[in-house]
């Protein structure tokens, strides 16, 4: 049994062609379009997972990454605080590996002793690595520093209290305690930068693209690339934290 | 009727003690934690917008195009063009913003250009590198070299230019004599665009026969070996480092 | 061998840059030297209380006096070393349950006021009450507030003290393994750092803080008794002393099972250890941690325990050997918390220990934290006397 409707079909259709239309037009003078444009545009951290890959056959040792964060991040200037800072290898026919950081490489490296036969010699940046297993997350007593939803280890600069685990707890060196803020401070991957789309600092100055940032399991990303062509280790995978700077061609005796 | 036993009088004061304790605890908990510790995990969950909000100093590859569009096309189709425009300029995100009350630093002179061009056996071989010492010293590197399209001024005739790291090398060797080219196959557009067009490195050991092997026409010091048999299944370079070759070692 | 020139002072080989300020310094070489002799002093007491060693009863309230007093002072070298101390009740509002620090506040909490607080009030309330009627003035008000209200004295109110007091004693033996032990787990659980990371930290600790602890308290009571002209009971000497020896054999079995089983096993991180102990830690873990904090107080007391000798002579022997011990434990601590930073994580380098005379980390400041337990168990000892003859009234044992 057909019921009839409230309202007869006809008028329904003729009021949607006319009602529908004028929504629209409505709609794009009030400048909906782009409040929609607004609501697409804003930074997800869901939807990203962020991570840097290191192609240690290009690094040339110029210390510009170095220098930049220093610049871009405030970092104290003195020469034993590095957000980020290049190394110096030298493996010599005989005898140990001799690698040095002369003010994180900034103001480049001093000759070689004469003499040295070097079998192979390289430089290799090195930063936090935002570990997916931090032990330096796990180890904060209060929760001042954590995983950021896109994967990126922060530290809360007002709830640190100092304790300085998570520097003992880190297996990379990374972090430092501020000299003047007192508490704990590290690479951020520029977070501040790539927020907004940006590269982090050392990322835009290396002059030979030895750093390529990008994100991981994102297909468009070009670290997908450099993870695809390179054999790629990370640094003392042993302690399963799960680091996220790959490098590429990284010599056995870096670590 | 069921017999409660008697609570002790010792704790009844410890017992008010503990109370007014967890309640200072609660209290604190409800006052002190920040209001959005504990949203996205165990932290400030507000942090994450703080950080986000760091000022810039670096304004960014790209961020030079608008305004200096002639330089930027003509250092992306130069050598420098993966050399973002604030490697040698410092940061400019306060130029950007306000382009007349804040000027980059152009560095000038030749104390900047070595930081990646200087000699060092430690960088990758092939990188265009000079010893500053003895480069033409005294001139700025830029009256020679524009830094947005930095050619040579003429096409470099010794491969040391750079591949300096084995030429000194080579050049306290047995070998010091020979020419690179005696042994690798150097087209001449290798030396204008080097990374498109490789070298050649030898295949076989006739190469090498040619001086060394038993009937070859060279100068009797040149040490002799069987061609066909010495070393078996390796290539003369499978042992001898061609750069520098330590025969009695 | 390069030719460094930026090198700077005291480092040998390579660090990582950020490594160059040791971050634990003295005043975490402190904080577990106390927390060890609470934890010793309190198993002193539970061994007269709980396990009923008789001929250790003079030295019962003593023991729980002395680790009430070094327990006060330990948290302060930990607020001293803080970046901002002033955020320090974070530790207690937001915990992150995956670190061990954040223990420290719910441990130290809980062993200040349920095990140490509570026991030494229930062992002295009869007394309190007592004094609270005989005594006049500024010490009557006093110990009327000591007494909590809680006046009763009856003798089913006394049996409850002790019966619950057996009790406290009971949970407390594990609480004071959780409040040093976990210290020890604090660093063999960083994995970071071969030095530190190992199974057997939290029980050499543990055992370490035993001996420090009797040796504290036989210290303390041999002074104690010089100063008062008093007696020295020596049957309660020679136990303490025997157990004293017994722990140490145990310690040093331990860390010689931890030397050997590190040589043997010969892993990566072997070659710049060794480096760190013959050219940092020689003195610190050669001479006064094995030689004469180990091995010369040991032969000590065997001697002066076992041996046919006049008591005067074995009190010497016991008076020396508890001094070298409390510095031998105390490089212990040094060995643990500085030489764990003096090795790079690159295993590549060495560094120095820069201390400072003055400051906030200073040796200064160490120093008065160290004194402080003393005098703070001075007081105690005015106000809640620990010594068997003043015992106004014979309680049930």
């Amino acid at each position: 049994m057909n019921k009839e409707p409230k309202i007869p079909r006809r008028e329904f259709l003729e009021n949607c062609s006319r009602k529908v239309p004028a929504w629209f037009l409505i709609m794009a003078t009030f400048g909906a379009e782009e409040i929609l444009a607004q609501e697409e545009s804003k930074y997800d951290p869901g939807q990203h997972n962020y991570a840097m890959g290191i192609d240690i056959h290009k690094c040339i040792g110029c210390g510009r990454c170095a220098d930049a964060c220093k610049k871009e991040n405030q970092v104290p200037t003195e020469p034993v605080f590095f957000r980020t800072w290049v190394e110096r290898y030298v493996i010599p026919t005989e005898g140990e590996t001799q690698v040095d950081s002369p003010n994180g490489g900034i103001d480049g490296f001093p000759e070689l002793k004469s003499g040295t036969e070097v079998l192979r010699t390289f430089f290799v940046p090195k930063l936090c690595n935002h570990c997916a297993n931090p032990p330096c997350v796990q180890v904060c007593p209060v929760g001042a520093t954590f995983v950021s939803e896109d994967g990126v280890v922060l530290v809360d600069e007002t709830y640190c209290v100092g304790c300085r685990y998570c520097i003992q707890a880190c297996p990379y060196g990374a972090r430092y305690l501020h000299p003047t803020k007192k508490v704990a401070d590290k690479c951020t991957f520029c977070y501040h930068r790539i927020t907004k789309g940006l590269l982090p600092a050392c990322v835009e100055v290396c002059p030979t693209q030895a750093r390529i940032f990008g994100e991981v399991g994102k297909p468009s990303s070009p670290l997908r690339r450099f993870l695809r062509f390179n054999d790629v280790t990370v640094l003392k995978p042993w302690l399963n934290t799960e680091p996220k700077v790959y490098y590429a061609g990284a010599d056995g005796e870096v670590k | 009727m069921l017999k409660i036993p008697k609570i002790p009088q010792q704790l009844i004061p410890l017992a008010i003690l503990f109370a007014l304790l967890i309640g200072a605890l609660v209290l604190a908990r409800q006052l002190l934690v920040p209001d959005t510790f504990g949203d996205l995990g165990h932290y400030r969950a507000q942090v994450v917008n703080e950080i986000g909000s760091q000022q810039l100093a670096y304004a960014g590859f790209e961020a030079c195009v608008d305004c200096h569009t002639d330089v930027y096309q003509l250092k992306q189709q130069s050598r420098h063009k993966g050399v973002a425009c604030e490697v040698c300029h410092g940061p400019a995100a306060s130029h950007v913003n306000a382009p007349d009350e804040f000027k980059p630093n152009i560095p000038k002179g030749r104390g900047f250009c070595p930081l990646c061009h200087g000699y060092n056996p430690s960088r990758p071989s092939g990188f265009p590198q000079i010893i500053p010492e003895q480069h033409n010293p005294g001139r700025a590197c830029m009256s020679c070299h524009n830094p947005h399209y930095p050619l040579l001024p003429h096409t470099p005739e010794e491969c040391s230019a750079c591949h300096r790291d084995i030429a000194n090398v080579k050049v306290v060797s047995p070998h010091a004599a020979l020419p690179c080219t005696r042994c690798h196959t150097v087209p001449e557009q290798h030396r204008i665009n080097p990374k498109f067009v490789r070298a050649e490195k030898p295949s076989s050991r006739e190469l090498c026969g040619q001086c060394h092997a038993q009937g070859a026409e060279s100068s009797p010091e040149i040490p002799r070996i069987d061609l066909e048999t010495h070393g078996g299944r390796y290539l003369c370079w499978d042992c001898h480092y061609p750069h520098y070759p330590e025969a009695h070692k | 061998m390069l030719n460094v020139l930026t090198q700077l002072p005291g480092i040998t080989g390579y660090i990582y840059p950020n490594e160059y300020e040791l971050h634990w310094g003295l005043l975490i070489v402190v904080y577990p030297y106390l927390t060890g002799l609470v934890a010793g002093a309190f198993i002193l007491a539970s061994l007269e209380r709980v396990f009923k060693v008789k001929v250790l009863q003079p030295i019962y309230r003593l023991s729980l006096l002395t680790a009430l007093s070094f327990l006060i002072v330990a948290p302060l070298p930990l607020l001293a070393h803080l970046g901002h101390p002033g955020r320090s009740y974070e530790i207690f509002l937001t915990p992150n349950t995956k670190s061990a620090m954040a223990m420290f506040g719910f441990v130290y909490a809980w062993y200040l006021m349920v095990v140490l607080l509570l026991e030494v009030w229930f062992d002295y309330r009869k007394d309190i009450v007592f004094w609270s009627k005989e005594k006049k003035g500024i010490k009557k008000f006093l110990y009327k507030i000591l007494t909590l209200g809680a006046t009763d004295t009856s003798e089913k109110a006394t049996l409850f003290d002790n019966q619950i007091g057996k009790v406290i004693t009971i949970i407390g033996i594990p609480s004071a393994f959780l409040l040093h032990g976990y210290v020890g787990f604090i660093f063999g659980s960083v994995k970071a750092n071969p030095w530190w990371s190992s199974v057997l930290m939290p029980i050499v600790f543990l055992f370490s803080a035993i001996v420090s602890g009797v040796a504290m308290v036989l210290l303390i009571y041999m002074i104690t008794s010089l100063v008062r002209w008093k007696q020295m009971n020596m049957a309660c000497v020679n136990k303490l002393a025997e157990l004293l020896l017994y722990a140490m054999i145990v310690d040093f079995s331990l860390e010689l099972l931890d030397f050997i089983q590190r040589l043997y096993e010969s892993e990566e991180s072997i070659t710049i250890l060794s480096q760190m102990i013959s050219n940092r830690l020689f003195i610190s873990l050669i001479i006064t941690q094995i030689i004469l904090g180990s091995l010369v107080p040991m032969l000590s007391i065997a001697m002066a325990r076992f041996g046919k000798l006049a008591d005067e002579m074995r009190r010497m022997l016991y008076f020396l050997a508890v001094i070298l011990v409390q510095v031998g434990i105390f490089s212990t601590r040094w060995n643990v918390v500085i030489g764990g930073q003096l090795f790079s994580k690159s295993l590549r380098g060495l560094t120095v220990y820069k201390m400072e005379l003055t400051g906030l980390e200073g040796l200064l400041t160490a120093a008065l934290l160290l004194i402080l337990p003393f005098i703070i168990l001075f007081i105690l000892s005015r106000i809640l006397p620990p010594w068997s003859e003043e015992k106004p009234a014979v309680s049930i044992p």
